[in-house]
């Protein structure tokens, strides 16, 4: 059974390469252009893992997070942000929130494998 | 079978570089508010997020200049978004220049070509002074790294090491979604492990809550990765999440923070432990030697999940495609009706009223596509403050730009055509139209103008208009200029609307439109022709002293027109409807034939030349008198009125314009055709060029009967 991802993020750019990524290494992957467009995804599918940008209009990253959290389901789920390497106190307020990990920005793809596979096996 | 490893990105340059035009353009409309001073710190976010997502993608493909660029620049935003720095009139035009240059780099980036090394190093110093006077985290001052390679920085350590590593989860480590067994298993893919369990945290059962953790272990790994491959396979957790002490035997090692996440103190080798050599079978608590950190399922197909926006892009041909296809259909939908017209609602009721409904939903659907190719006239307004403020400062002068209706949606096409002429019009406005400040308020005007830009929809097409308070066309300059370059005869008889409508004419640019502020040179000519290129007409309204309204006029769609169809002969021709402005059937007195002159029509007082389309076309069978047939009176996009000559009227329809330069070639007199109900051919005549035409006929009939009377 493939595995699901929610990509969130509202650069399209952005999105298109990590779709493109995760699919080609076998995942289903369902894309959200920010928070709340990202929580009506949910409520259709469960996902296996999260992956989500921090700057969004409407709804912003660390809040996804902390909602995502909230519901039951996926108290327990990997979510990754992408951050930028000089964003340190957004890896500690993801954490804060609930997020697994983070992903750096700007990423390979094979590193975004890397990381994938790293918390969810 | 293993996937290719070298990702190959470049096809998403093209979806990157829209963007990065879209992102552009938004951020120059922020900032034009927040110079305004009518921006919100909504505002601030938004353009932050517009530099941000720039940089994010030229990350991506390893732009290196324009990450570098826009790290300051992005940086700047963020202090200026969390109120670090103060947003001040300077301050925005810094960012006005920061967005220009952003915009160099990211057109260099697509076109391939490189800026000079110092290209906007003065704005970006500008940018680090917004941020200055803050101090900056250590990794803020470098340049940002380039794509982050897998554990590229560990200093590879020779041969095996044996390492005891313990990892204490804090209570809460699961509730970030964090599995110690994934830990686990990525630790015991390093090479060969002995795993410990340490119970000691474990509750009863009847105390303990699953969703916490409550176990620790203690691992020996024997490996020859390195500290740092060990130190990522906790990067997530090492810190506030979980202890972990790395330690490499028969050394003792100061406690290593985690990724920054916090500091630890060592931690003893639980006495259960007997680490054993590398090289001997393991015992029977070692952990097995998994071959590879488990990749994700490799599926067959490429899972297609749902995508959840507001709107979704797609490319313009299949929205071309589309537009073309529902065309034919409305043809056919006609042709259908056609065939049934003979047939009565009382002979065939379930056929007429299917046909009645099919009609009725060909129409529907063909406004709904059409729509779709509409976009709000702001995309085209948008670089009209930014105009008129820099070119007013420029001239000296005061001015102000009222907009209206940007929400009017046009054609996609209509917008990009006419980019150019709207911007010339107003540049034109602040040239010659807008005086100078004390002049204005000597004549009793206030000092600042007003530019007024506005669109809106009105009997089927899109209005934009662009006026202005200065003083207006002085017609008697206008005069002497056409007279001087010899568009018009001295005496001849010209009303003032005749006198304003000159500046369109070509070869009129008088001296001053050929200066630096109005551009390349190029005249109110070339403007009209753009206009009339996606089917618009544009006319001048003037009141010397009190300013000029430029009106544009533009159909709602390209590909659809209102036509009057008619017969000459047994041919079939349609006449943009915009263009008619009468139909008569002449009296032998109204219609003659003045000598040297040839056929004109004397409608209240005027005289309006007379076209015989059979003569143009060279048909057969049509009818020769003006007396017998009809006359109709079109007017060209220059105001120009001829009369013609038709057999009859066959009613007003909507065509679909299909292309005859691209199906066939151009023909002289004809702009386009169309396939009319019974699948015949009709063919859209061209006014203007029919009235050149008419004259080159009468001209040659002229000098035949000259030649004749000889």
């Amino acid at each position: 059974m493939a595995k699901s991802v929610l990509a969130v993020d509202d650069s399209k750019t952005m999105r298109d390469m990590v779709s493109f990524t995760l699919r080609g290494a076998g995942y289903t992957v369902v894309e959200a252009d920010n928070g709340v467009t990202a929580l009506k995804a949910l409520q259709g599918q469960k996902v296996d893992v999260i992956i989500t940008d921090v700057n969004m209009p409407e709804m912003d990253g660390i809040t996804l997070v902390r909602k995502i959290r909230a519901q039951p389901q996926y108290a327990g789920t990997p979510i990754l942000i992408l951050t930028t390497e000089s964003d340190q106190s957004k890896k500690d307020e993801g954490r804060g929130a609930g997020a697994t990990g983070w992903i750096v920005k700007p990423f390979s793809p094979e590193k975004l494998l890397q990381i994938v596979a790293k918390v969810c096996p | 079978m293993t996937e290719d490893q070298s990702y190959d990105l470049s096809r998403f340059k093209a979806t990157y570089f829209e963007e990065c035009s879209e992102l552009l353009a938004t951020a120059e409309e922020t900032i034009a508010r927040l110079q305004e001073g009518t921006g919100s710190d909504d505002d601030l976010n938004a353009l932050f997020r517009c530099v941000h997502s720039i940089k994010g993608g030229g990350g991506a493909f390893a732009f290196e200049d324009l990450v570098h660029f826009a790290h300051v620049f992005e940086t700047s935003m963020d202090a200026l978004r969390s109120g670090r720095a103060q947003l001040t009139p300077h301050v925005a035009d810094i960012l006005v220049r920061g967005n220009d240059v952003l915009g160099d780099f990211v057109r260099a980036a697509q076109e391939g070509t490189t800026l000079p090394a110092d290209h906007g190093a003065e704005v970006k110093a500008s940018l680090a002074s917004i941020i200055s006077g803050e101090r900056l985290p250590v990794d803020q001052a470098a340049r940002p790294a380039p794509m982050a390679q897998p554990a590229a920085a560990a200093p590879v350590q020779p041969g095996f090491a044996t390492w005891t590593i313990r990892l204490v989860p804090a209570p809460t480590l699961l509730k970030t979604g964090n599995d110690p067994l994934l830990m686990i298993r990525e630790l015991a893919s390093l090479g060969e492990m002995k795993v410990a369990v340490d119970r000691s945290r474990l509750p009863g059962l009847a105390e303990m809550d699953a969703q916490m953790a409550y176990l620790a272990w203690t691992f020996t790994l024997v490996t020859d990765q390195g500290r740092t491959a060990i130190e990522d396979v906790f990067e997530f957790v090492a810190g506030d999440s979980a202890e972990v002490s790395i330690e490499q035997i028969g050394q003792t090692v100061d406690a290593e923070e985690g990724d920054g996440w916090g500091l630890f103190a060592p931690l003893p080798p639980t006495p259960e432990l007997t680490p054993s050599p590398a090289t001997t079978a393991p015992g029977s608590t070692s952990a097995a030697h998994p071959a590879v950190v488990a990749s994700p399922p490799r599926g067959g197909e490429t899972g297609a999940g749902g995508i959840h926006t507001s709107s979704i892009r797609v490319d313009l041909d299949r929205v071309d495609r589309l537009v073309n296809m529902v065309g034919e259909l409305v043809i056919t939908q006609a042709m259908l009706g056609q065939q049934a017209s003979g047939f009565s609602i009382e002979s065939h009721p379930e056929l007429v009223q299917g046909l009645q409904e099919l009609s009725h939903h060909t129409r529907e659907l063909q406004e709904s596509v059409m729509a779709i190719r509409a976009q709000p006239v702001k995309a085209l307004f948008s670089r009209a403050p930014r105009l008129v403020r820099d070119l007013s400062a420029k001239l000296g002068k005061q001015a102000r730009l009222v907009m209206s209706g940007e929400n009017t949606e046009v054609d996609k096409t209509v917008i990009e055509q006419l980019s150019d002429p709207l911007t010339h019009l107003i540049r034109n406005s602040l040239d010659h139209g807008i005086e100078m400040p004390d002049e204005r308020v000597a004549n009793g005007k206030p000092a600042e103008g007003t530019i007024h830009l506005g669109a809106e929809h009105r009997s089927g097409r899109v209005i934009i208009e662009v006026s202005d308070d200065g003083k207006g066309i002085d017609r008697r300059r206008v005069l002497n200029k056409a007279i001087e370059k010899g568009l018009v005869e001295r005496g001849t008889p010209m009303t003032d609307e005749q006198i304003d409508q000159l500046i369109f004419a070509p070869g009129f640019s008088t001296a001053e439109q050929v200066s630096d502020v109005s551009g390349r040179g190029v005249g109110m000519d070339v403007v009209r022709k753009n206009i009339q290129d996606v089917g618009g007409r544009v006319v001048v309204q003037n009141i010397p002293g009190q300013g000029a309204r430029f009106i544009l006029s533009l159909p709602l769609t390209l590909a659809v027109m209102d036509g009057m169809l008619v017969a000459v002969g047994n041919q079939r021709y349609v006449l943009p409807l915009t263009n008619i402005v009468e139909s008569l059937r002449p009296t032998a007195q109204q219609a003659r034939a003045l000598v040297d002159v040839g056929d004109v029509l004397t409608l209240r007082g005027d005289y309006i030349r007379l076209l015989r389309l059979h003569k143009v076309f060279g048909l057969d069978n049509a009818i020769t008198e003006f007396t017998k047939g009809l006359v109709v009176v079109v007017e060209t996009e220059g105001g120009d009125r001829i009369g013609l000559l038709v057999d009859e009227l066959l009613g007003q329809q909507q065509v679909v314009i299909k292309s005859l330069d691209s199906n066939y070639r151009p023909v002289e007199g004809i702009s386009a055709a169309t396939i009319l109900g019974d699948g015949r051919v009709a063919l859209i005549l061209d006014v203007g060029a029919l009235r050149v035409m008419g004259e080159r006929v009468s001209q040659a009939e002229a000098a035949a009967a000259a030649q004749a009377a000889e």
